[in-house]
């Protein structure tokens, strides 16, 4: 029976579908739809992997057949959306050399691994996996969707071409500064990535003079076809920075080269909030229980998402799972809060604010009609160190679910939690339900 | 003398409460709150904390201490006794995490007893405001796990010029490691946990022979001064008690079979697992001071659970928090922040709050003068505007000795 439902979610996964249903109407919980204002006695209507509809209960009409699911007294948000983990055992490129965006981290990808049991427990839906920080550019990332998977190609998100979706990890500072062949100086850095940029900029100019005649195309080159990606604008560039200097180099590269680039980390972005702010770079921000830890970080402070939120920056959190706990993330913003975020923003940031920085602001990120039906369903207020992650939803399948024991183990920890598991039992018992 | 005190303590505190005791003019700093826990009784409902030559004068509710005008009064919503940490290498492991600023270990030889935690902690660094801002006020703090006893632990107020002005307990255990961190490869050792537990048995047994030639009558045979031996010697005398990291069950078995065959006081430091032995815990009467609740799960610690304080609880074994050590980023975690996850994860408000004051000092020995807000303890208090516990609620206010040392939301 096992290897049964093994190979039903070999087949189902792949198609995207899972063990979505029909039109099911969630009743009774306060909704906050990230989107528009929040619904104090609202209905959420999804239909199959969709949401369909949501409104105030006593204006919402229930389709007729729908099933209800009775969360009265329960929050319900979307899946919330980090821009920065890496749970998977993932690895990037290795060390030979400084600069290797032609890695993929997808090809390192455990989908076994515990930490997609605690991702879902702490109500994530959407990730961008990175690779490291230990290289100017350690790898292509992968943006993943936590749905029922065997395989890293059921998680992954799509480009319209079909090929897996993703940006570019770069990193500058300290953590790249490394041994030769890395850089050992930040000037070093900069040079460093700006002749593979000018580099990039040449192989594009070489292909697109070839035309059509493959004798004057250049030889394949993975790095230079992820390079050129950015140069187009379809691969964003993940920017691991946290000093002021660090992120005024990054804005001078962006503006040299016009690639897309969100800061991640961020640090001292509240050094120089207004600069970020005019070169309308979004920031994905992490806040951790104390400065330190390394140079680079020493002048981290509570309050940088509310500088820069304050200065106009599109702002969002990320885990950096390990660096911080994926079953916390709400916490996170909820000490953003804390030093002052506004609530609505310090919502957004969770959410929305993270799927626009990975273009996916179409999918997910808010509950709205026509989007991917990712919700979790919460004990009480998302900001209350005492609400729990009751339920995680993604594509209409119930991916989490508290009461399920093992489920909670992975929620609260215990004996065995760090094992690596087949994912998602939960779902394989409730696709046996449906058959 | 410590009973006289609490007896004493105890009249006045009934004779504040009862009779309107007037407060003297000479008082320094006088603390309101809308609820005031102090943790050796109820909580108080505009509750007042007078405090006096840097100790607590006065408790109790508003409508019963008669105060004398102009005295300085400081507002909170809620007041607590200030947090104490039961376990932290704060002051010693430094904000830069550069070579020059971590004196947490010392990887010279795998067994230091004689490593002073007073000769080691940097009372200026950053880190130790930070953490007093969000309301700890005393820290267990010292050597780190890493080595198989990698030196002292001290027991210091975060707030002072001189780590001499500000230490409570200048020695307040020796700290030993039954963990991953303290095994090394090649030929060195220990490399193994057989290993580990010889080392120690054969350091005690050494230090037991010693302390038989140095207290023996004949001038002839005393044995020339040994630091490390001197510290094992106070260990073995029960004077003061060894600080076992151990993690998974069957380190945290080791560490119980050694306090049994040398009658040692233990303290047992992380326990990840400590869940799967609390009835072997409890019988041998140790203490646990658990790990940081939001340490990271994986290695030694993959077990670790939110729910351990409560299941700690649920056996009876006395448990206080910490802060712990953190070797990357975040330099050091939080206490409250610690506290507060224990307090969502099966505990009440009370016994998280409990076990972030009176129950940290009680297993550390220093209830007499702090963890709880009782007349002649330590004026030492933290304020917040609301639940201390809520993720946006905020350190309002820290107080140690009177002084008010944190005025900043944090």
């Amino acid at each position: 029976m096992k290897r049964g439902l093994a190979l039903l979610g070999i087949v189902l996964g792949m198609t995207g579908g899972a063990f979505a249903q029909g039109p099911r109407a969630f009743v009774g919980a306060r909704v906050i739809p990230i989107e528009g204002p929040e619904i104090a006695d609202g209905v959420l209507l999804i239909d199959g992997d969709r949401i369909v509809a949501l409104g105030p209960r006593e204006s919402t009409p229930l389709p007729a057949g729908a099933e209800q699911i009775d969360v009265s007294g329960k929050t319900i948000m979307p899946g919330l959306v980090d821009t920065h983990n890496h749970i998977g055992g993932i690895g990037g490129g290795d060390g030979s050399s400084p600069l290797q965006p032609g890695v993929r981290v997808y090809e390192s990808l455990n989908v076994h691994d515990a930490g997609f049991r605690r991702a879902v427990a702490g109500g994530l839906t959407t990730l961008n996996i990175m690779p490291g920080s230990g290289h100017l550019s350690s790898g292509q990332t992968i943006y993943v969707k936590l749905r029922p998977a065997r395989t890293i190609e059921d998680l992954a998100y799509r480009n319209a071409d079909g090929s897996i979706a993703g940006g570019l990890k770069m990193a500058n500072g300290t953590n790249s500064m490394r041994d030769a062949p890395f850089p050992g100086t930040r000037g070093k850095s900069a040079a460093l990535v700006r002749e593979e940029f000018i580099k990039a900029q040449e192989y594009v100019e070489k292909v697109k003079r070839a035309g059509d005649d493959p004798e004057k195309l250049p030889a394949r080159d993975l790095d230079m076809e992820c390079l050129a990606q950015v140069l187009s604008g379809d691969r964003i560039v993940h920017y691991h920075t946290h000093r002021h200097d660090d992120i005024m180099t990054i804005l001078r590269l962006k503006e040299e080269f016009g690639f897309r680039v969100v800061l991640h980390h961020v640090s001292e972005g509240w050094r120089v909030a207004d600069e970020i702010a005019a070169s309308g770079t979004p920031c994905s921000v992490i806040l951790v229980d104390s400065p330190g830890g390394k140079i680079e970080a020493e002048h981290l402070i509570m309050k940088t998402a509310a500088v820069l939120d304050k200065a106009g920056v599109l702002v969002a959190f990320h885990t950096d799972d390990w660096i911080s706990d994926s079953r916390l993330f709400l916490r996170m913003a909820a000490l953003g809060v804390r030093a002052g975020l506004p609530r609505d923003k310090a919502l957004a940031a969770l959410t929305l604010s993270g799927a626009k920085m990975l273009d996916l602001d179409n999918r997910v990120g808010s509950l709205k009609a026509g989007k991917d039906a990712d919700f979790i369903v919460l004990s009480g207020d998302p900001f209350s160190v005492y609400t729990k992650v009751e339920q995680t939803w993604v594509e209409g399948n119930k991916v989490f679910d508290r009461t399920n024991p093992d489920d909670r183990l992975h929620a609260a920890g215990g004996y065995g939690a760090g094992d690596e598991m087949e994912p998602y039992l939960c779902c394989q018992e409730d696709a046996e339900a449906h058959q | 003398m410590k009973r006289f005190m609490k007896l004493q303590n105890l009249a006045i505190i009934v004779f504040t409460i009862s009779f309107g005791l007037a407060v003297p003019a000479s008082a320094q700093l006088v603390v309101r709150g809308e609820t005031v826990y102090t943790m050796a009784g109820p909580p108080i409902s505009n509750g007042i904390v007078v405090i006096q030559d840097g100790k607590i004068s006065a408790v109790g509710p508003a409508t019963e201490i008669d105060l004398p005008p102009d005295l300085r009064i400081v507002e909170a919503k809620v007041v607590t006794p200030g947090l104490v940490d039961a376990h932290s290498t704060v002051g010693l492991t430094g904000l830069l995490n550069q070579r020059e600023d971590q004196d947490q270990i010392e990887h010279s030889a795998p067994i230091q007893p004689d490593l002073r935690a007073i000769d080691a902690f940097n009372i200026k660094d950053p880190l130790i405001a930070w953490i007093r801002g969000f309301g700890v006020t005393t820290i267990h703090t010292g050597h780190a796990p890493g080595e198989l006893i990698s030196g002292q632990t001290m027991i210091i107020k975060t707030y002072g010029n001189t780590v001499d002005e500000a230490v409570m307990v200048p020695t307040a255990a020796v700290a030993a490691t039954l963990a991953e961190s303290a095994r090394k490869g090649g030929d060195k050792s220990p490399g193994t946990r057989a290993k580990m537990m010889e080392m120690l048995r054969q350091a005690f047994y050494a230090a037991r022979a010693y302390a038989h030639k140095r207290d023996a009558d004949d001038p002839e045979k005393t044995p020339d001064r040994d630091l490390a031996k001197d510290v094992l010697v106070r260990v073995l005398d029960r004077e003061i008690p060894m600080l076992i990291t151990a993690e998974r069950a069957q380190d945290i078995a080791n560490a119980l079979r050694l306090t049994k065959e040398f009658n040692i006081r233990i303290i047992l430091d992380g326990a990840a697992e400590s869940y799967l032995l609390t009835d072997e815990i409890k019988a041998a009467g140790v203490p646990v001071i658990v790990h940081p609740l939001m340490a990271r799960a994986f290695g030694e610690m993959k077990n670790a659970s939110f729910e351990t304080p409560a299941r700690l609880h649920d056996a009876g074994i006395p448990f206080a928090f910490q802060s712990g050590f953190e070797g990357y980023v975040p330099k050091t975690r939080v206490l409250l922040f610690e506290a507060a996850i224990a307090a969502a994860n099966g505990l009440t408000f009370e016994q998280a709050l409990a076990a972030a004051t009176i129950d940290a000092a009680r297993l550390l020995g220093v209830d007499d003068r702090v963890g709880s807000l009782a007349v002649g303890k330590d004026g030492d208090l933290a304020l917040y505007d609301g639940d201390p516990f809520e993720y946006t609620t905020h350190c309002t206010g820290v107080i140690i000795e009177g002084r008010q040392v944190s005025d900043e939301p944090h």
